[in-house]
């Protein structure tokens, strides 16, 4: 599996590193990574899927052997990088590297006039398939939030792709917001979790759920994070903004894989904690909000593409409510609605891409129909909204009836009669914007006031079609014989619980409750779409109260202007641009915070003189520190430095430590001169244009950083004294020769001992070099070169 | 710039004698007092005589390297003695001995600690040739040095002119004046 992911990177890369120079064959390239995952795949379906329907000596169902590959990554956090692919892991496999591999062939047909930088998408798209799968095999929470967040990465930089068009680099900083945060919180929660759970590996936390006080409160922010990632309310309006991608890239990652990563967390969490905390509530109430508003909206729309994208809101919170509440043989239905909507949501998408290219729009109101040979297209695109909508014999079908009979059957927990209305509300509304999509793809919305370009529209070439063709045959196919995928979907749900007994997938399983209410949601669904003016009517009176609320697109931008107006307040006050303030505070700081907890250490004053040669040279350095702090002159006042520089080598001299003082009068020598080189830029003496209540205060602070110094050199002369080992020096001196092979015991610490620490200490010297040269020379950069070349760039092509 | 003469020959004398004196105490650091810092401390002090009697130009000639280069073969010299002894399965910084015995000299003994004592030696240097070139170029402030033509170089600066916004100066301003 790893291995895998490697392929998926190396070709990513190289699709980035060739630039536009493959032009549109980068999309085969592409392919080839998801056609390598699904040949894997295949290989390992037997043993992954196992016989769910043999049952061992006690009478549970068995599930099949997961392939396990395990990488040590951080020992020391007990991290390990562990890849799981169980038949739930398959059942996504299938969705990101099949629906993966059939846009990247459609995409050869939508980027058939390529434009720069778009052959990057190709290698992105092959990133995020990487990123995708991480997400779905990892077994290791940790590594799944690696690979969720790089998912929101790969999902920014594809939406923003254009990065000319503004509404795309607004739509892409929208996504990686609310995915961002949502990130961080899945992050905390996900901690929350492991920590309680004693283990971070997912097919170990069946056997030993979380528990504690924390709990609660780590599966909310994990669902947070699940939200937004699924476009859950009040979290969805980054979905829609993100339609502004070209449609390859919103039927691959904004309909059929990223979105339901949030689900597939849910999915596999939830029969692990459900009925802890306030979890099957918060994902009941959400899902089901998301469900009835995301069929409002989509029923509102024009744009067949947004139309899709607010069905695929709604399609996730039925998906919510499906896994949420724990219940497998609910769950079950899940699965299988995870198959059916990738199948159907990419088809359709693909569609709207495939009539959006070839006619120039995707408005309702701008289609008039297809002529000739467009007929593929709209009994695709039938059969794809039948299958959304639940109509017989299509898988869309099979998964709502699932859905409805087990809700009827087993749904046992608080809040499940209301959740089942809710279903059956949301699917009469998936239904009227079924019917709405193929009334728009037939040209039924076409007002006579548009231009009419559809009729005479080329229909599109085969390689263009021919990957949706596969999703319809699947759809039907799928549909007439569930038995096909009964068994997939059996094993997946044993791996998301082991403790389940599932049972058949069928497509006609009598006169039933279940069937009874499909009957009602076709029936309703109907009149809806055949009195739709009246409806849309009624939708219109109905939310003209609510137009006074800012939408979500609003209160996300009131947010982010809100922060920003914070952060500015604050940089206001924190970085004033005063320079005696900023040192006021960096003293202040230094000097109160380490000094104050010692103060109390301070208890006796060690021998002042030891050495009679201390007091003349101690004496000209109080003398030279007094006289550097009175004079006028800058240059005086940097003889009189160095004068306590050069005193400090011969104080250590007197001490004994040659080798400290050479260093000392050397780096004093130095010092001296880099002074004067600074200090010919600046006035000759000091001009104090400070008002006269500043002196006490500055007068204060320099005897408070004395006072502490000499504070601090007491206290840490003593700190030994009271530690019955030896000084670590006594060692150093001992080791110095035979360990270090020196006799120069500081040299042998410098490049030896803590060489380390000299190694770091000469990279910031080289940063500091570095910095010094940028700052002196990039304020004088000459004129000419204020003109940026971007803006050149930019006349040109609007001249062009 | 009125140069002084006695300054200039006696510097023209001490220049070499320092940069051996600074290679003194880089090779017998590790016995004696020295090491590759002071060492590259005491080379720069010889350096800045230098700049102080013939100016930035003179500081450049005396070195065919660019500043930043030697600046980073220090740095690379150093890391890649640290790193080496992992490549060989040791620890990092682990630190072999060579005893040699060539003709003429006694047995001469060679730590591998000398190469990164070369390294730091190289980053001080390049530090300090690098603060020359950033803040000692004069041909950046011709204008004061016409003005000023007797002042000798320490009291450059003797009267405070307001500099050009593209000085480097405006670092070291107050922020009203900086921010013209």
């Amino acid at each position: 599996m790893f291995v895998l992911l490697l392929i998926h990177l190396l070709i990513g890369t190289a699709i980035l590193l060739t630039g536009d120079r493959f032009g549109r064959r980068a999309f085969a390239v592409a392919a080839l990574a998801p056609l390598l995952t699904l040949g894997w795949a295949a290989a390992q379906w037997s043993g992954v899927v196992g016989d769910p329907n043999a049952l061992d000596a006690e009478g549970h169902a068995t599930p099949g052997t997961p392939v396990i590959e395990s990488v040590g990554w951080i020992g020391g956090l007990d991290l390990d990088l562990v890849l799981r692919f169980d038949a739930f892991s398959l059942v996504m496999t299938l969705l990101v590297s099949g629906i993966g591999l059939l846009v990247c062939i459609y995409a050869i047909g939508y980027f058939a006039h390529i434009e720069p930088g778009q052959s990057r998408l190709a290698g992105l798209m092959t990133f995020f398939a990487a990123a995708m799968l991480g997400v779905v095999w990892a077994d290791h929470l940790i590594a799944l939030f690696i690979a969720w967040e790089l998912t929101s990465i790969t999902s920014y930089l594809l939406i923003g792709n254009d990065d000319r068009n503004p509404r795309a680099r607004a739509a892409a900083l929208q996504a990686i917001f609310i995915t961002g945060a949502g990130g961080l919180a899945l992050l905390l929660g996900l901690i929350i979790i492991g920590q309680s759970a004693g283990t971070y590996r997912l097919s170990e936390m069946i056997d030993s759920p979380p528990s504690g006080g924390a709990v609660a409160a780590g599966l909310i922010c994990i669902l947070l994070g699940a939200f937004t990632k699924s476009a859950q309310a009040p979290f969805g309006s980054w979905l829609p903004s993100a339609m502004v991608a070209p449609t390859p890239i919103s039927a691959y990652l904004h309909s059929a894989t990223m979105v339901k990563a949030g689900v597939y967390l849910v999915a596999r969490l939830a029969p692990i904690v459900a009925a802890t905390g306030q979890w099957r509530v918060l994902v009941l109430v959400v899902g089901s909000v998301t469900m009835i508003i995301g069929g409002l909206r989509a029923m509102r729309q024009r744009d067949l593409k947004l139309l899709l994208a607010y069905g695929t809101v709604s399609q996730l919170g039925f998906m919510m409510l499906l896994f949420g509440p724990g219940e497998y043989k609910i769950a079950q239905a899940g699965i299988v609605l995870l198959l059916a909507h990738g199948a159907f949501k990419a088809t359709l998408f693909m569609l709207v891409g495939v009539i959006d290219h070839q006619v120039g729009t995707r408005h309702i109101r701008e289609l008039h129909g297809f002529g000739a040979g467009w007929m593929p297209v709209k009994v695709m695109a039938v059969i794809g909204a039948a299958s959304m909508a639940g109509l017989p014999p299509l898988l869309g079908f099979v998964a709502k009836e699932k859905a409805l009979d087990t809700y009827v059957e087993y749904g046992d927990f608080a809040g499940a009669n209301v959740t089942l209305i809710v279903i059956v509300v949301g699917s009469i509304l998936t239904f009227a914007y079924s019917a709405r999509f193929v009334l728009g793809v037939f040209g039924v919305h076409g007002q006579d006031d548009c231009e009419i370009r559809s009729r005479t529209a080329p229909a599109p070439a085969p390689v263009f079609v021919g990957p949706i063709v596969v999703l319809t045959v699947f759809t039907v196919v799928a549909g007439v014989f569930p038995a096909l995928i009964s068994n997939l979907t059996e094993a997946a749900l044993l791996a998301i619980d082991p403790n389940s007994t599932p049972s058949p997938v069928k497509l006609w399983s009598g006169f039933n409750t279940a069937f009874m209410l499909s009957l009602l949601i076709i029936g309703v669904g109907t009149v809806l779409a055949v009195f739709r003016r009246r409806v849309a009517a009624v939708q219109t009176a109905a939310s003209q109260p609510l137009r006074r609320l800012p939408s979500t697109d609003q209160a996300f931008g009131g947010t982010i202007r809100g922060i920003d107006a914070v952060a500015r307040r604050v940089t206001r006050i924190v970085q004033n641009g005063s320079l005696p303030v900023y040192l006021l505070v960096i003293i202040g700081t230094a000097v109160l915070v380490p000094v104050v907890p010692m103060l109390g250490e301070l208890d006796e004053l060690p021998q002042f003189v030891e050495n009679p040669l201390q007091i003349p040279i101690v004496a000209i350095i109080i003398g030279s520190a007094l006289g550097a702090a009175l004079v006028h002159r800058r240059i005086a006042a940097i003889v009189m430095l160095s004068a306590v520089g050069f005193a400090m080598a011969a104080l250590y001299e007197a001490q004994g430590a040659p080798d400290l003082a050479l260093t000392q009068f050397a780096i004093e020598t130095l010092g001296t001169v880099l002074f004067v080189l600074v200090l010919r830029f600046l006035p000759t003496r000091f001009i104090d244009l400070a008002p006269a209540v500043i002196r006490p205060i500055r007068l204060l602070v320099s005897v408070l950083v004395g006072a502490a110094i000499f504070v601090f050199a007491i206290v840490s002369t003593n700190a030994r004294e009271d530690v019955a080992e030896e000084s670590i020096s006594t060692e150093m001196v001992e080791r110095s020769l035979p360990d270090g092979d020196g006799k120069n015991v500081v040299n042998v610490i410098l490049v030896d001992f803590r060489g380390v620490d000299t190694m770091g200490e000469i990279t910031v010297l080289v940063v500091a070099a570095v910095g010094a040269v940028a700052l002196a020379r990039g304020s004088r950069r000459p004129d000419e070169d204020e003109t940026e070349p971007a803006d050149l760039e930019r006349t040109e092509e609007t001249v062009a | 710039m009125k140069r002084s003469l006695i300054l200039d020959v006696s510097v023209r004398l001490l220049y070499p004698s320092i940069i051996v004196l600074s290679l003194y105490f880089l090779f017998s650091g590790h016995n004696q007092p020295g090491g590759g810092f002071v060492g590259g401390l005491a080379a720069s002090a010889g350096i800045s005589l230098r700049y102080v009697t013939s100016g930035v130009d003179a500081v450049r000639r005396s070195f065919r390297l660019e500043p930043w280069t030697i600046l980073g073969l220090g740095l690379a010299i150093a890391v890649g003695t640290a790193i080496f002894p992992m490549l060989l399965g040791g620890d990092i910084l682990e630190h072999g001995t060579l005893k040699l015995h060539p003709p003429l000299l006694h047995d001469v003994k060679v730590t591998s600690a000398l190469a990164f004592d070369i390294g730091v030696y190289l980053v001080v240097i390049g530090l300090v040739l690098m603060i020359f070139e950033a803040f000692g170029d004069d041909r950046e402030h011709e204008m004061e040095m016409i003005e000023a033509p007797t002042e000798p170089a320490m009291s450059i600066g003797e009267e405070y002119r307001p500099l050009s916004q593209h000085s480097p100066a405006r670092f070291w301003l107050p922020d009203d004046e900086g921010a013209t």
